[in-house]
């Protein structure tokens, strides 16, 4: 077999070299500008707040890639010849591919603010984004923050456990809003203002402002407020990073344009992760997934394919998890931010404003199609299985605590949502019975 | 131009004093108990040689001191020094024996401020060091509930930066004397003599003041696994029996039958990890000790030998290593602070696979020594079993458990002893690994690969390695202390009682990303 060679280490890259390991002998390269090893992009945040060191997110041990053969090569690709097959790197050094692997992940966004590439200005992705942050953050008191997504709120967490306040301004009317539905989002954003974010809702950057040094001094809203800072964190949302693949010819749109196999229209170039961008026939969008799990799954079907079992990337129910600070979130199968026509939308919410549910559930058949979780924990297969199999909405909720993954001795809201169900629907599902004794025993 | 960020709390400066305040206290208490032992002034009275009765039972030797008797010595070397040459000139008493006279002459030969004022003394070093810490701990209330491990990675004390290395070198310092050279403790034993006369009726000896600093300990760092818990019933109520256990049946059960002269014992220390319960003196106390004795041997014996691995099979070692163990409490609330040191690699978990089992192995072949020797009344192995006893207890018992374990918290992290020597943490994990119903199960696909679990896990496993492989996490070492599941950031593992047979549960090409393929 001929080499592969991977660009990038995140998990689509890895996740693609470490599979075709298992399945096959070839001679495999990773080839990052980013570290020398793999590590896990989500606990970025966590190095900087003192939770971890670096070493600590790298998830295999530094001897794991000499063990699996797997060629670990630092440095920045400039130059992709899909005729000869040849990628030049910044040093010069040219490394030539059987079939090439582009995953070069995501880039932050920015929309072209006036002052947005300012010292103090930052984007929070990779792994130089942290180290940039430990600079910027040295001696600062104030940081506004754009954008209202996961990294966004990820970043006001970090910089609030280093004493720096922070404005978070975010363009919709609650936070994350076109993608949780109101309530969801209400509950979150009141979480945010009690751990002390100045969270300006309806707001949006219009301007970036530098003072003497020109370090960022402030920033300038659309509705002309100048609120000093000395960070600016850009979280509005990232894109596919493609400029090695639109060096090298190969077709793009917002990302690198893969079937559903991760093949692009060049022989023997295939991308996957953050980067590639899924063509769907017909009218429907193309997909670009930039999650970790989307990743790990598009590595794993690419792995497949490489190694001769040509296998398309198929989804699956759609699943994502998030921590808002302290509370967890989990959701399954597909949760509007608005009910759509035919669907009925039922939110439970603990009188704390802390933990809450969301079922999603057809009109016609009742069948759950959706649901959202934020305080408990689910399990992930017995929710898939109940939107897989239509499961109607009263029969998950009176086996609810059938998917309840909290701790040992924590408290079930079971009880609590069939009754507002109960409530709300006219219904009967009927409450079980408290078990407690079962649970030691059973 | 808004000029504060409206809403923002930072903490506020009181706070910050209150923690400096509370570390000051406590470093005075601290600093006071440790500098009593240089109040040196000590007189053997006529009195005081007669009192010596109790632990020198032999009058003739008692008699060997009357050369320094009414002789007053401001310096513990000076008297030391005399003892020795004064009671053993021809080296017929035992090394043993010599210390056990050495350091009951100075403990009741102790006199000056810390015999006449041992109240204020206890009150200014115990009592002055665990209201600082308190106060330092009641901070944490301001931190609002949910796992808050900011900063750790930057802290000198929890990162074995200098002010870890210090700690620890303390701390080693503490046992080493504690162990093989109590009379140089005298004062800080003295200093607790209040208490050990309250509750035993007898003045306190270095295991008394141990005991008593180890309940203390388990205790007010128990107060801060409540506060930093508070999210996590499973954290409560397993803090909550460490504290009870360590309390009632570490502490004051024995306490209170020393008071009614009984035959003491600590009804949970489980052999092999009490690895004297077998040996000649302990069963002769024992049989001696009438009905009580012959429950206590006929307990040892079913706790040991039924009830451990049956409870390891219906929980896991964790209802003992997390719940009830003596080691375990100190290490879940003291070792806290400590976990994220444990060493992760592969490495490691090959020299701790070969470290407790061979401890487990000494500990079994002495046992089986004891007893043998015990039936035969020492016909077969004579003085060997007494020298393997004393190896054991030099090696393991002391310098493995005491000065390692616990010596090492700010080095290697909380749980070196249970994770590399502790015999019986090696017997629960066979049973644990082979046949239970306990597992730590991995929530689908969820897993983020951040590391969290595997960094603040105090026994060194990899859990990321499992939990990203969509696994279930089945490891010997495994005390169930859930910190892993309380850590994730996504609500990945949780510690379960299952099937024995279920519990492996690969999944299908041994990844979680086959679960796509099920679509």
């Amino acid at each position: 077999m001929t080499d592969l060679v991977i660009v990038g280490n995140g998990i689509a890259g890895v996740t693609v070299a470490r599979h075709v390991r298992k399945r096959s002998n070839r001679h495999i390269t990773i080839i990052s500008a980013e570290t020398d090893h793999h590590f896990s992009r989500t606990a970025l945040m966590y190095i900087f707040m003192g939770h971890m060191a670096y070493q600590n997110t790298k998830p295999y041990e530094d001897h794991f890639w000499k063990k699996n053969r797997i060629d670990l090569v630092r440095g920045y690709v400039t130059h992709l010849d899909t005729t000869a097959k040849i990628l030049t790197l910044a040093n010069g050094d040219k490394i030539p591919y059987g079939q090439l692997v582009l995953a070069t992940g995501s880039k932050s966004n920015k929309f072209g603010w006036p002052g947005q590439d300012l010292p103090g200005v930052q984007g929070l992705y990779s792994y130089q984004d942290v180290e940039l942050l430990e600079k910027n953050a040295r001696g600062a008191s104030r940081a506004v923050i754009v954008g209202g997504g996961l990294i966004g709120i990820e970043l006001a967490e970090m910089l609030l456990s280093r004493q720096i306040a922070v404005t978070f301004l975010v363009r919709e009317k609650t936070y994350w809003s076109n993608i949780l539905p109101e309530e969801d989002s209400r509950l979150v954003s009141r979480h945010i203002l009690e751990h002390g974010v100045d969270l300006r809702l309806s707001s949006e950057l219009s301007e970036i402002l530098a003072g003497p040094t020109g370090r960022v001094r402030a920033v300038r809203t659309a509705s002309g407020e100048e609120i000093p800072c000395q960070i600016v964190g850009l979280t509005p949302g990232v894109h596919p990073n493609i400029d090695l693949a639109k060096a090298g010819g190969v077709p793009t749109g917002r990302g690198i344009l893969v079937n559903d196999y991760l093949e692009t229209q060049i022989p023997d170039v295939f991308s996957c992760g953050d980067c590639a961008e899924i063509e769907v026939p017909g009218d429907a969008r193309n997909r670009v997934e930039q999650l970790w799990y989307t990743g790990r799954m598009q590595g794993y079907a690419l792995a497949k394919t490489l190694c001769g079992d040509r296998t398309a990337y198929q989804r699956g129910i759609w699943f994502n998890s998030a921590k808002f600070m302290d509370i967890e979130y989990q959701t399954y199968g597909f949760v509007a931010n608005k009910p759509r026509s035919g669907e009925e939308h039922f939110y439970w919410e603990h009188p704390g404003g802390k933990i809450a549910a969301r079922l999603v559930f057809d009109q016609a058949d009742r069948a759950v199609t959706g649901m959202n979780f934020f305080g408990m924990r689910m399990k992930h297969p017995v929710c898939e299985g109940w939107i897989k199999g239509r499961r109607p909405v009263e029969s998950v909720l009176s086996d609810l605590n059938a998917a309840n993954f909290d701790p040992e001795f924590f408290r079930s809201y079971q009880r609590d949502i069939i009754a507002a169900f109960n409530q709300q629907y006219q219904a009967s599902v009927p409450e079980p019975k408290r078990r407690f004794l079962q649970r030691f025993f059973a | 131009m808004s000029k504060h960020t409206p809403g923002f709390h930072p903490t506020p400066v009181y706070l910050n004093l209150l923690k400096v305040a509370g570390l000051v206290l406590f470093l005075i208490g601290l600093g006071l108990f440790t500098f009593s032992n240089f109040q040196d002034q000590f007189r053997i009275t006529p009195e005081i040689a007669e009192q010596l009765s109790a632990h020198i039972p032999d009058a003739e030797i008692r008699q060997r001191l009357s050369p320094v008797v009414n002789q007053t010595f401001d310096n513990k070397f000076i008297l030391i020094d005399n003892i020795n040459r004064l009671l053993n000139p021809d080296h017929s008493i035992q090394d043993y024996q010599m210390g056990e006279y050495r350091f009951w002459i100075l403990k009741t030969a102790l006199s000056g401020s810390i015999r006449e004022q041992a109240l204020n003394w206890f009150f200014f070093s115990v009592v002055l060091a665990v209201a600082g810490a308190l106060l330092y701990i009641l901070t944490g209330l301001h931190r609002k509930p949910g796992i808050k491990h900011d900063g750790i990675f930057f802290d000198s004390a929890m990162m074995r930066g200098i002010t870890g290395i210090l700690l620890g070198g303390y701390l080693i310092g503490f046992y080493i004397v504690l162990y093989w050279f109590p009379q140089y403790l005298v004062q800080s034993i003295a200093l607790v003599d209040p208490v050990s006369e309250w509750l035993r009726n007898r003045p306190a000896d270095r295991w008394f003041m141990y005991g008593f600093l180890y309940t203390l300990a388990v205790s007010v760092m128990g107060i801060r696994m409540f506060i930093k818990y508070r999210h996590s019933n499973y954290h409560l109520v397993r803090t909550a029996s460490v504290i009870f256990f360590q309390l009632a049946f570490a502490f004051l059960i024995p306490s209170l039958l020393e008071r009614l002269n009984k035959p003491s014992m600590d009804f949970k220390n489980a052999w092999p990890l009490n690895y004297t319960f077998f040996t000649d003196w302990n069963l002769n106390s024992l049989i001696a000790g009438g009905n009580l004795g012959w429950f206590m041997l006929f307990w040892g014996i079913v706790l040991s030998l039924i009830l451990v691995p049956v409870f390891t099979y219906f929980y896991g070692k964790r209802w003992y290593c997390s719940w009830v163990c003596g080691c375990g409490g100190l290490a879940e609330t003291l070792g806290d602070p400590f976990r994220q040191l444990s060493d992760k690699s592969l490495n490691a978990w090959r020299v701790e696979r070969g470290l407790i089992y061979s401890v487990l192995v000494f500990a079994v072949v002495m046992t089986v020594m004891q007893v043998v020797n015990y039936l035969s009344e020492g016909a077969i192995f004579g003085d060997y079993t007494w020298r393997v006893n004393q190896a054991y207890s030099f090696w393991i018992g002391s310098a493995f458990a005491g000065v390692i374990g616990t010596g090492f918290y700010p080095l290697m992290g909380n749980r070196v002893w249970c994770r590399f020597g502790c015999p019986l943490a090696a017997y629960m994990g066979i049973v644990q690994k082979f046949k239970s119903r306990f597992v730590i199960t991995t929530n689908g696909s969820q897993c983020i690969s951040c590391g969290n679990c595997s960094t603040y896990c105090e026994m060194g496993i990899d859990v990321r390695w499992y939990a990203q492989r969509g696994q279930n996490i089945i490891r010997a070492s495994c005390v169930g202390c859930g910190v892993c599941a309380a850590v994730c950031p996504r609500g990945v593992l949780k510690l379960e009682l299952t099937n024995p047979g279920e519990r492996y549960n690969l999944v299908p090409d041994d990844e979680i990303n086959a679960l796509m393929e099920k679509n």
